[in-house]
């Protein structure tokens, strides 16, 4: 007879914010079962539950779990900064949108939990196996999420588009980490670079396969061109909450996909991924803004926007430096701010229904409600990248890193798309401050949507005049120090 | 220096702003009054500057030096020097007498309107005060938000038009300067400090590709032929005092970013374009005053005279001598003060009437004779009349010219004379001929608007008859910038020091 080992409890110290929030998740559904009347405790929840493990995290130790498998370095604590943040302000905004998932709130709280744990388990993945349970932990819910307004016209097409595209990038990547694992013999992200390097496995053709095969996994998560193309429809087709939530926090765990496979796991093969990786995101840079020119939907200007801003974001990956994988994660966490309030906004805009997001329903805003035009101001030079925004602060960062990786000629590409980007991002400014209104009627804000609204602005103006900190914050933690 | 100067300068109009926030909306008379005051104070806090200002050294004063983002050796660094003293003055003035001239023409969005205007302001300070080149780009590009909203909402008929086209124009020279800041950076020992970048040896390839880099930047900006026509839509479309700033200050900001960073950091590049921009130079010289005698309107003629005058500053700065410089310098201040004078006459009129054609004009002088008299010396000051700012101005840069190449100098003086045709032809057309029907019964001048065109006739008057006032501000800083440029050795004295001329 075995007698199992005494079990060594400190083995789960890393992983306590996971599993809080795994508890916060079934409390939620628990609430919402059993005391239909304390409904409006959910998002209170949930926020309280994502702050503590916020706290943690930012607290936290780095820390290696599970033999390996669960890294709490520097890296891990940025990106699940940036998830948290989301959720938090995500659950803070939902409650304006109380009316539209009055029936499904305990499921609605619980869904966005259990995203958040796959983000994190994404972010602390030190080995293939994780890195594809957090994957599919975060991907699961979310396709539900997205169609979870089962009257919304496009809901249900956007749910089953993200859905099959989702699993098939989702089966691209499994064959790739397949492959990788075959040559190399392990699933541990550190041994297989010390496999490829020990064993210069950096020309082999079977390599190649795998390289490309999960670098258009990756790509689809983060919707770079040309696998961008699910991005619009199901950002459109989604409850604008949702759709909020989407283009930040799976975008950033994405990146930190991206970032375990490429930067920690092949950077032997950068000579390979380096330049694909310099054209397609000129090509995400192309498409997304060149597309966004035409679109008159607000949502779906936005969606083309967050394309375009991933195309930015890989600028700091494809450098394969330090420093620029530090770009990409500064960039990411002044992209939160701004994007969440660009949503923020156009969620003040639209009706209960989903309709009202348009660009002829920001017409005259200024004169409607000068505070939400003021602030829209704001978020929309940040996406362009005009200073003293913390848009312009990490879209230089970015355009640094990758120039000082010798890549001129993306960099000048990068500028031009972004300069082309300011045409349409104006264009809302002009119908808000240089049209005459429409409608009269006042916008309401729940103090939810305020506090987020405030949050955002100040993220944006803060990282746009005092960058030191963050920046350095970044540069730190992946450093390791 | 215990009170930081130039931080003072840059943000007490941005605070200042944005305490106009808590003034309730429609309280437009108190928002009014106190935009007036907090200009008005900032007005004054240039005074100390002037008062202080040491004219025997090149080096840079009121210095200040904090760091700012330490991960990329970024700082806050500022300092100014006798090239950049007299725009901060220049800047503050300008900013009062716009705010001024808005007092009853803008009547929507009125708190918007002025704390565009003074974030404005604080953001041009912040210009002309930078020494790093980082710090410079944030405050550069941080103009174009304001303009960009003051053109677009406050402006004429075809506003929206103009403003994109400002902004897009002036966004992608700027971006393609960041580029090229970047690549400094690289080769320039990882630092944005300008007094650190300048002076090294860079390789003439790269001081080229720099220099298109930058070109990019101040040439749309001055803006130079061919670059220029977003300038005749936004000085046209915007609101008076989006004019008087744009042809007072904001375009001033290109030649100035000619003189602070393309000449001291890239002297051999410099050097080696020194013909395609004198000829550059010399075409917006009679282009733009060949296209002045074709404008219909009021404002747009003045535009285009602008681009004129613009080619003779860039003239005088690529003539690369002493008189050429010192003249070109001056030519921005005189520019300034008589083109922003024109347009803020032309606003004074067209609040009466709401037209700016110029064949709807005729015979105003008999109807509104102060208003002619005041006109009369604008034009004349344009035009150069000896005893004008204009004067001084231009012949120091036809000095300089002829040193240079002389070929070009007799080329760019046809502009003068194209300069004297258009101008007085527009006067003849708007004051004299017949007394139309529509100008009967415009009231005249009131006190606030005596009140904004007095000082400039003060200054160019005086600037006119005793130049030497604001040359002395320059003279040591232009000739160290000549030395950078040329190397040490050829250093030329200023001839220009004993010039002054008395009636």
């Amino acid at each position: 007879m075995i007698v199992p080992a005494a079990i060594d409890w400190s083995v789960i110290v890393p992983i306590l914010p996971e599993l809080l929030l795994v508890g916060v998740a079934i409390v939620l559904i628990g609430l919402d079962l059993f005391f239909p009347d304390q409904r409006q405790l959910l998002p209170w929840l949930t926020i309280v539950g994502s702050l503590c493990a916020l706290i943690m995290v930012l607290g936290a130790r780095p820390a290696v779990g599970f033999g390996g498998m669960f890294l709490l370095d520097g890296y891990a604590v940025v990106f699940k900064t940036i998830c948290l943040a989301t959720v938090i302000m995500t659950a803070l905004m939902s409650e304006q949108f109380r009316n539209l998932i009055r029936m499904r709130q305990g499921e609605y709280y619980s869904l966005l939990m259990l995203s958040l744990v796959g983000m994190l388990l994404i972010a602390s993945a030190g080995d293939l196996m994780v890195l594809y349970l957090g994957l599919e932990l975060m991907a699961l819910p979310i396709y539900a999420l997205v169609g979870l307004h089962k009257q919304g016209r496009w809901t249900s097409e956007a749910a089953v588009k993200y859905f099959l595209t989702g699993g098939f990038a989702s089966a691209l990547l499994l064959f790739g980490m397949s492959l990788l694992y075959g040559l190399t013999g392990t699933t541990d992200i550190s041994q297989i670079a010390e496999a490829i390097s020990v064993r210069q496995l950096a020309g082999n053709s079977a390599m190649l396969a795998a390289l490309g095969l999960c670098l258009v996994g990756c790509c689809f998560k983060v919707a770079v061109a040309p696998f961008h193309f699910w991005t619009p429809d199901v950002y459109e087709g989604a409850p604008t909450v949702i759709t909020a939530f989407m283009s930040v926090a799976p975008k950033a765990a994405g990146f930190a996909l991206f970032g375990r496979i490429f930067f920690f796991g092949l950077p032997h093969l950068h000579d390979h991924w380096g330049p694909i990786l310099a054209v397609l995101a000129l090509l995400t840079m192309a498409v997304g803004n060149i597309t966004a020119l035409c679109q008159r939907n607000l949502k779906r200007m936005l969606a083309y926007s967050s394309v375009a801003h991933a195309g930015y974001a890989v600028l700091g990956l494809l450098a394969g430096t330090a420093e620029g994988m530090a770009a990409t994660m500064t960039y990411l966490v002044i992209y939160l701010f701004m994007n969440l309030g660009a949503f923020a906004i156009l969620m003040l805009l639209t009706s209960a229904d989903g309709s009202g997001d348009t660009l002829d329903d920001c017409k005259g805003l200024a004169t409607r409600h000068p505070l939400a035009a003021a602030m829209m101001l704001v978020f929309l030079f940040s996406l362009t990248g005009i200073p003293p925004t913390g848009g312009f602060i990490g879209k230089f960062y970015l355009l640094k890193a990758a120039f000082m990786a010798g890549y001129t000629l993306t960099v000048v590409g990068a500028v031009l798309f972004s300069a082309i980007s300011a045409y349409f991002y104006l264009r809302v400014i002009r119908y808000m401050y240089m049209n005459d209104p429409v409608q009269q009627t006042g916008l309401v804000a729940s103090s939810g949507m305020y506090a987020t609204l405030v949050l955002c602005l100040l993220g944006v103006l803060g990282t746009g005049i005092f960058p030191g900190s963050l920046l350095n914050w970044t540069v730190a933690l992946l450093a390791g120090l | 220096m215990s009170i930081p100067l130039l931080s003072t300068l840059i943000f007490f109009p941005i605070v200042g702003g944005l305490s106009l926030l808590a003034v309730p909306r429609h309280q437009t008379g108190t928002i009014r009054l106190m935009a007036l005051i907090i200009s008005l104070i900032e007005l004054l806090l240039t005074i100390p500057l002037i008062v202080l200002f040491d004219k025997s050294t090149h080096a840079m004063q009121f210095r200040e030096l904090h760091p700012w983002i330490s991960a990329l050796n970024i700082n806050y660094s500022l300092g100014i020097d006798g090239i950049s003293i007299l725009f901060l003055v220049l800047t503050a003035l300008i900013i009062v007498l716009s705010i001024l001239v808005s007092w009853e023409a803008v009547s929507e969005k009125v708190q918007e309107f002025f704390i565009a205007m003074l974030l404005l302001e604080g953001a041009m300070m912040g210009v002309f005060c930078a020494l790093d080149f980082f710090l410079f780009y944030v405050f550069w590009e941080t103009m174009l938000i304001p303009m960009f909203l003051i053109i677009g909402i406050w402006g004429g008929p075809n506003r929206i038009y103009a403003t994109v086209k400002f902004f897009l124009y002036t966004l992608v020279g700027s971006l393609l300067m960041l580029v090229g800041i970047i690549l400094l950076y690289q080769n320039g020992g990882h630092t944005f400090d300008v007094l650190k970048l300048a002076g090294q040896p860079y390789s003439p390839h790269l001081q080229l590709v720099l220099f298109w880099a930058f070109f990019a930047a101040f040439a749309v900006k001055v803006p130079m032929w061919p670059v220029h026509t977003w300038l005749p839509d936004a000085h046209t479309e915007a609101p008076t005092a989006g004019s008087v700033i744009l042809a007072g200050v904001l375009i001033k900001m290109g030649a100035y970013g000619f003189l602070r960073f393309s000449l001291p950091i890239l002297p051999i590049a410099s050097q080696k374009m020194l013909m395609p921009m004198l000829i550059l130079s010399v075409i917006a010289i009679v282009y733009g005053a060949v296209i002045c005698l074709a404008q219909t309107d009021l404002k747009r003629l003045i535009a285009y005279s602008s681009v004129s005058h613009m080619g003779f500053v860039t003239l005088g700065l690529f003539a690369l001598n002493q008189r050429g410089v010192e003249g070109s310098i001056l030519q921005m201040i005189n520019h300034g003060l008589v083109t922003g004078a024109l347009f803020l006459a032309v606003g004074m009129i067209y609040e009466r009437t709401h037209s700016r054609e110029i064949s709807f004009y005729g015979g105003l002088a008999s109807t509104m004779p102060v208003f002619a008299g005041f006109f009369m010396l604008f034009t004349l000051a344009a035009v150069g009349l000896p005893g004008t700012n204009g004067f001084i101005g231009e012949f120091l840069i036809l000095l300089g010219g002829f040193e240079c190449q002389p070929w070009l100098a007799v080329v760019a003086s046809s502009g003068l004379i194209l300069g004297a045709w258009y101008m007085l032809w527009l006067y003849q057309r708007v004051f004299f001929n017949e007394v139309k029907t529509s100008m009967q019964g415009l009231a005249q001048l009131n006190l606030r608007e005596i009140l904004i065109l007095s000082p400039m006739v003060i200054l160019i008057l005086w600037i006119g008859l005793f130049p030497n006032g604001l040359l002395s501000f320059m003279h040591v800083s232009v000739s160290h910038l000549l030395e950078q440029v040329h190397g040490s050795g050829l250093v030329q004295t200023s001839v220009i020091s004993g010039l002054t001329m008395h009636p």
